[in-house]
């Protein structure tokens, strides 16, 4: 579980996370949610450490990450996964030497293992053997994420974090990879933080929702009652387009 | 004010980068393929430069000093003596500013632009370490090979005027680029060179490191690069020279 208190962050003068307080609870995907540009990747690289934030809390389990010395945060990132807006793959290394990287900076196992852990968790994510000596530019953006994911998973986090997992990817390969974070959620019992614009993968994987408007959580909830909400923002960004209103319609 | 901050968020990452790495097999996988990228690849550019300025130089010194109160052997050494002491270093180092300068930054850019960089920090990784010694240590250990090589490749340059050309015989080159050789000008061109890579290499890892944005900014941080890391080259060179060879 991991819980922020009253987290504020600014670069210069742009006041980017306002008084944030939310708890991500373990074993469900819970998502953050909010326009283009209200702070979502700055929450949650700040809930990982990647920006200082200027005051408030974070807890890993009870862990709070403003307190911890730097090697203490190393040694707390080796429990983190996490999946960039773009794949952040390392492009001077294989697909398979990718996935491989984590284990053979970290694990204290032999080089066999290490390879047969990868290729574990490349079979999880369903990536087709002919593909793991491809350098990941000669991959299909999904396929560079199904990469990522393996990374992510690659020493058995207990925190996933998902930057935007489906950005530039089509409805169904979309749909597949918001699946495929879901289950592995359950499986290894993670705690599992998705940043999202896209309502397709709220309405199939939120199970716990956080509204971003502007740097201040404007709401949070349950897909469920996503539809029913009375915040005003919120309800522009969800009903943004066609279909959601439609689907509000027939759901009155 | 700028150039303190600046300065102080560089020695900051340099603590960060001038410690043993996590992983030594991980340093020492990274090393080699450094020593290539920076050292050997510039071997054609330091080969072409020093050849033609040897020559350019000998040709010079030649025609400008047309005075038979001078010595036969005086093209010769002077010649060298600027080879030694400047261009082999100094010069030579500028150039690679440009060429290793872009390069670092340019790469080291692109990983922080593209959340690379984010994604080694968020393993637990000292992304500052893994990605910049290896490039510094690299740089450092071939500068004083690239550095012999343009002396010796300058000295050829001037060698070949006397023999193709009848502007200065072989023999009074021979004998001006051995008279009164100083071996210590070779020792402070080395000592100054290996500064010199330093700033290089690490100068513009810390502007790849420090990039932010898109494609464009990239580009701005290798021209920061390049312009900066020249500027403290000159200054250095200064400083050094004053306290090797006053
Ligand atoms: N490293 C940084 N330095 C300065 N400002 C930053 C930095 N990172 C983000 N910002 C600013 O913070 C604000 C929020 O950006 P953020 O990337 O969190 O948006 P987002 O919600 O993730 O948007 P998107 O859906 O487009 O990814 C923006 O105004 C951005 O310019
Ligand atoms: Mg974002």
């Amino acid at each position: 579980m991991i819980t922020v208190k009253n987290v504020d962050k600014i670069f210069g003068d742009n006041h980017v996370l306002k008084n944030v307080s939310a708890t991500f609870e373990a074993g469900r995907t819970n998502m953050i949610i909010g326009a283009s540009g209200s702070g979502k990747t700055v929450l949650m690289k700040s809930i990982i450490g990647l920006h200082r934030i200027e005051h408030g809390r974070i807890e890993y389990d009870g862990r709070n990450l403003p307190d911890m010395r730097m090697s203490e945060i190393r040694r707390l990132r080796r429990e983190v996964g996490m999946l960039f807006q773009g794949s952040a793959l390392f492009d001077s290394l294989s697909v398979l030497e990718n996935v491989m990287y984590p284990l053979e900076m970290f694990a204290e196992t032999t080089k066999e293992e290490m390879k047969e852990r990868a290729v574990s968790c490349l079979r999880r994510v369903n990536l087709p053997e002919h593909s793991y000596k491809l350098a990941p530019s000669e991959i299909s953006g999904g396929m560079q994420k199904r990469v990522a994911i393996a990374r992510a998973i690659a020493l058995q986090p207990k925190y996933l974090f998902c930057d935007e997992p489906n950005s530039g990817l089509d409805p169904k390969t979309s749909l597949i990879i918001d699946q495929l974070i879901n289950e592995i959620t359950r499986e290894f019992n993670m705690t599992t933080i998705i940043n999202s614009h896209d309502m397709n993968s709220v309405m199939e994987i939120g199970e716990k929702i956080i509204f971003i408007n502007k740097g201040e959580k404007a709401w949070e909830g349950t897909k469920e009652e996503i539809f029913h909400a009375d915040n005003e923002d919120l309800n522009d960004f969800v009903f943004a387009s066609e279909l959601y209103k439609k689907v509000k319609k027939a759901n009155q | 004010m700028k150039i303190i901050h600046e300065t102080g968020k560089y020695v900051l990452l340099m603590k960060r980068v001038l410690v043993a790495p996590d992983r030594w097999r991980m340093f020492f996988r990274q090393f080699p393929k450094e020593l290539e990228k920076l050292g050997l690849n510039s071997m054609p550019i330091v080969i072409i430069i020093s050849v033609f300025i040897g020559a350019i130089m000998t040709i010079q010194t030649k025609l400008n000093t047309e005075n038979p109160m001078l010595p036969t052997y005086s093209t010769g050494l002077v010649t060298r003596d600027t080879l030694l002491l400047e261009f082999s270093s100094t010069i030579l180092c500028l150039i690679l500013a440009g060429k290793i300068g872009s390069n670092i930054a340019s790469e080291i850019g692109t990983m922080r632009i593209t959340e690379q960089i984010d994604a080694l920090e968020i393993m637990g990784v000292n992304s500052a370490n893994y990605l910049i010694l290896p490039k510094v240590v690299a740089f450092v250990v071939m500068m004083p090979f690239l550095v012999i090589f343009s002396m010796a490749i300058g000295l050829v340059g001037g060698y070949a005027v006397g023999m193709f050309s009848d502007i200065i015989s072989t023999a009074d080159y021979l004998l001006g680029i051995q008279y009164a050789f100083i071996p210590y000008y070779v020792f402070y061109s080395l000592i100054k060179s290996l500064f010199f890579a330093f700033i290089i290499a690490s100068v513009a890892s810390y502007y790849g490191y420090y990039a932010y944005g898109g494609a464009l900014d990239v580009g701005k941080a290798s021209t920061n690069a390049v312009v900066n890391s020249s500027i403290l080259i000159l200054f250095f060179n200064i400083l050094i020279t004053n306290i090797m060879l006053n």
